[in-house]
């Protein structure tokens, strides 16, 4: 199981990347959604799968899978949902104020440097 | 905490009261309070005056950093003592002529005389650390101070130029010091110059023995204004004249020939240290003075001259350590000579060329122009400049009676020595130094006599020309009489001062108890020296009479070679080049960081995989797969690559929304549950997210990318996939720790909670959980804030 899910997790890579390398800003937030399920599942995959019951103690159970990477992925999947949704947000408002999605133009002035 | 200490820092103390005598006392001029800082420490130091032959030098301690070796350590001996006789000396001459010669009225004088004090403080901070890291310390506090008091009037565009270019060149300098001086303190073991001293022998087979020497001489070098880095010191003219009569001729261009000598002990009687040190000092030597004739700023001119008596010194040390090397010592103390032949030029040296300086700023104070083409015929006007300037110009130029004949005698004696006993070949040797003796000549008179005799031509000075007030005379009055005194009672200084510090160069070569023989006498019978002093006087006369026929040859040199062509073309080259290549690389698009970013981690992260040969595979513990899983895994990618290929918005939010309900079910199978139930109602969210804003969205395109493009993005993605994959089954096939978790089977026991992940999420590991609910928080302003606050362009709220 683990094999195949290294294997899905670099498509799913592949395909974040490639996202985020367009020029329109929409494609480039999907990307970074995907490229943060691509982490999860890595996380997940890294502690190896199905060892046990589901890390609830119930009756007579004794082996778990292993707990601390699901709070961890637990935490990162809200996390990466604020950011998604503030990312989301400031591309919307940037639609608006500068009338583009695409990246290569909200290149700023040259002389905005100085 | 010594007396010693206190000195050294005297004048940075007194800074503080500067702006208080300038603010509040404003009628008098404030040299006045400046003046008592050198007088006191002229005082102090002349109070341990003479030095007693055989006694031990003056050493004060104070624990600085004591972690690093740093001591605070103050070391006072002959030489230290010359150096600092000429630093408070001369700097109390140039206060009382600063007094005259700034304006009380118009300049800041504040400034002026806090950066004054700074320099004197730090100069005598380079001159008495026995530390060198302290000596770096102080020698660079000297860089600033000086940057500051060239660009003394910063309106002025030469100024500021001059300024930069001389911080650039001596800091430069500087810093090549430092590793020189961290080179020495590692292959040493101490920092302490003494103790370096000490144990020559140890640290003469270092392997850093050779680069330290090298970077060191780097330093002092640039310091010293030696060839070719002698380039900002004629564009340091554009200091007050003050400045240029303390800074840039008596004390802070001898900084090098300062660290040279004191190195002498440690690196002398090496054949490299004495042929670099040589071979640079008599080459500038002869360029400056070569230079020096066809200037037409007198101030200039007098730079150029600087510049070449500097290389005279330091040749002259350079022969001097001849004294140390074991082949020679038989010939030693004929070495030696040379030696003291070049501190005693040093000390000449500052005398005539800080008069000379004044008097040049007197010339402009009362005519208004420094330049040679204009003045001319001043010598029935300005009777007492002009045998101010017929003293100075003399002793520079190397005549009886006047002191530089002394030491330019002695100076022939030294290479002399040096073409004797070395090689035939060093006959070259004796010619430059009489070729450059030529040129001294020839540009003394014409400092002297273009300046003063001629016609006199009113309409073009701007000022109608009389003599200085007096109190503007008096420090090149006293300076001037020094020369002649010296002339005539030379061993007045020699074995008081001159002596002492020639011990603190040579320190190994006496028994305890023996002095070295330093009688100076103007007449020393009729020997080589004297006729090359002849040669010189015709020569040279012959060439200033015919100087309109042979000038063009400084036209004739092709500007290629002109330093100040090439550090500028070097500067605004590095410049132009930099710039090129960084908007090169860094356009703006963010297409291309991303690129950089992404093909960084294959390279580094592949390429450290293939390197560690790191690659494992190992299927055997891993869990069993049935035939759903495999359904799932294919749905996942194919649903994610689907998304690549969509045009419409709904389509690919859809193609997202899918992965990530996909991904909660592969939570499910693998055992998550609070996963799988996060994941499913964050994808809603999200969804609804994305829906919600669907009309406000501009239309998808397909875009239009060059081919070129679409490949690279296409390598980059598969290789990044690649990488993780890769990284992925490896990281799972090797196990070299067991896992932490089965700590969290107490939870019930500890926490009380079956659920192990949630006791992890708010009992074990509660901060995370804090923190991510922070992060939400913030998420959540700052989306309201970019919703509500609008604020367009230019327009204010």
């Amino acid at each position: 199981m683990e094999l195949i899910m290294a294997i899905a997790i670099g498509v799913l890579f592949a395909v974040a990347v490639y996202l985020m390398l367009s020029k329109t800003i929409f494609r480039i937030i999907l990307g970074t959604i995907v490229l943060s399920h691509c982490v999860h599942l890595l996380l997940m995959t890294m502690a190896r799968l199905k060892q046990g019951a589901a890390p609830i103690m119930g009756e007579g159970k004794s082996a778990f899978t292993d707990p601390l990477p699901q709070a961890l992925i637990l935490t990162s999947i809200v996390i990466s949902f604020g950011v998604t949704a503030f990312l989301f947000v400031l591309a919307y408002r940037a639609y608006q104020t500068l009338g583009t999605d695409d990246m290569d133009e909200m290149k700023g002035e040259p002389d905005d440097e100085q | 905490m010594s007396l010693l200490h206190f000195a050294v820092l005297l004048p940075f103390l007194y800074t503080v009261f500067v702006p208080l005598f300038f603010k509040k006392v404003p009628r008098i001029h404030t040299g006045w309070f400046v003046l008592i800082v050198p007088l006191l420490l002229f005082v102090y130091f002349a109070a341990h005056f003479p030095l007693q032959s055989g006694s031990t030098p003056l050493f004060q301690s104070f624990s600085w950093i004591p972690s690093l070796g740093i001591r605070f350590d103050l070391h006072l001996d002959g030489l230290s003592m010359l150096f600092a006789l000429i630093i408070t000396g001369i700097g109390f001459l140039v206060i009382i002529y600063s007094i005259y010669y700034m304006s009380k009225d118009r300049e800041a004088l504040h400034n002026f005389y806090i950066y004054l004090l700074v320099f004197m403080g730090a100069m005598l901070g380079i001159v008495l650390s026995d530390n060198l890291m302290v000596l770096y310390v102080f020698w660079e506090a000297t860089s600033v101070s000086s940057f500051l008091l060239i660009a003394y009037w910063y309106q002025r565009k030469r100024s500021r130029y001059g300024a930069q270019k001389a911080m650039l060149i001596t800091v430069t300098g500087g810093f090549a010091m430092l590793l020189g001086f961290l080179m020495l303190g590692s292959a040493a073991g101490t920092f302490s110059i003494r103790e370096i001293i000490g144990m020559k022998e140890a640290i003469v087979n270092d392997s850093l023995f050779i680069p330290a020497m090298l970077l060191v001489m780097l330093g002092a070098f640039t310091k010293s204004a030696q060839f070719p880095f002698h380039i900002w010191l004629p564009d340091a003219m554009e200091a007050p004249t003050p400045i240029s009569a303390y800074l840039h001729s008596a004390t802070m261009v001898k900084a090098g020939v300062y660290l040279i000598a004191r190195m002498t002990p440690v690196f002398g009687g090496h054949m490299s240290w004495f042929w670099i040190i040589t071979i640079v000092g008599i080459v500038t030597l002869f360029w400056g003075a070569f230079m020096a004739i066809r200037q037409f700023d007198l101030k200039a001119l007098l730079a150029y001259s600087t510049i070449s008596q500097l290389g005279l010194i330091m040749s002259l040390l350079g022969i001097g350590s001849l004294a140390l090397h074991t082949n020679y010592e038989a010939q030693a103390m004929l070495f030696s000579g040379a030696i003291l032949a070049a501190i005693f030029h040093l000390f000449n040296h500052s005398i005539f060329k800080g008069s000379l300086f004044m008097v040049v700023g007197i010339l402009d104070h009362e005519t208004g122009t420094r330049d040679i083409r204009k003045l001319g015929g001043l010598l029935n006007l300005m009777p007492v400049s002009f045998s101010l300037t017929i003293i100075g110009g003399l002793s520079m130029a190397g005549l009886p009676p006047f002191s530089g004949f002394l030491s330019k005698e002695m100076f022939f004696t030294g290479v002399l020595t040096a073409y004797r006993h070395i090689d035939q070949w060093v006959i070259l040797l004796p010619i430059a130094a009489w070729l450059a003796s030529v040129f001294t000549f020839v540009y003394c008179l014409v400092f002297v006599f273009k300046t003063f005799t001629g016609t006199y031509r009113p309409e073009r000075l701007d000022k109608k020309p009389h003599e200085a007030p007096f109190g503007m005379l008096i420090s090149p009055i006293v300076l001037a009489t020094l020369v002649l005194v010296i002339f005539f009672f030379p061993n007045l200084i020699s074995y008081s001062l001159l002596e002492p510090a020639m011990r603190s160069i040579l320190p190994t070569l006496l028994q305890p108890g023996e002095v070295f023989e330093v009688h100076i006498q103007a007449w020393h019978g009729f020997n080589a020296e004297l006729i090359m002093t002849i040669g010189i006087v015709v020569m040279g006369t012959l060439l200033y009479k015919t100087y309109k026929k042979w000038s063009d040859i400084y036209y004739e040199l092709p500007r290629k070679f002109d330093f100040n062509h090439l550090y500028d073309q070097g500067l605004t080259g590095a410049e132009r080049w930099s710039g090129r290549i960084t908007s090169s690389y860094m356009n703006g698009y963010l297409h291309n960081y991303l690129s950089y970013i992404f093909t960084f981690v294959i390279v580094v992260v592949g390429g450290s995989f293939v390197l560690q040969q790191a690659f494992a595979i190992d299927p055997s513990t891993n869990a069993i797969i049935e035939w759903h899983e495999y359904l799932l895994a294919a749905s996942i990618a194919v649903s994610a690559g689907f998304v690549l290929f969509v045009n419409s918005r709904l389509t690919s939010i859809i193609g997202v929304g899918a992965v990530g309900y996909l991904v909660s079910l592969l939570f499910v199978i693998f055992r998550a549950p609070d996963l799988a139930l996060t994941q499913l109602v964050v994808e809603t969210i999200t969804t609804a997210l994305f829906l919600l804003c669907f009309y406000f969205l501009p239309k998808l395109k397909t875009e239009i990318v060059r081919v070129r493009v679409k490949i690279s993005n296409l390598l980059i993605s598969i290789g990044v996939g690649t990488v993780f994959t890769l990284i992925g089954i490896s990281a799972q096939s090797t196990n070299p720790f067991k896992p932490i978790s089965h700590f969290f089977l107490n939870s019930y026991e500890l926490s009380g909670a079956r659920n192990m992940v949630n006791s992890i999420l708010v009992d074990f590991r509660a901060f995370d959980t804090m923190l991510e609910s922070v992060v939400l928080f913030t998420a959540g302003i700052g989306v309201y804030t970019l919703i509500k606050l609008r604020k367009s362009r230019g327009e204010k709220r």
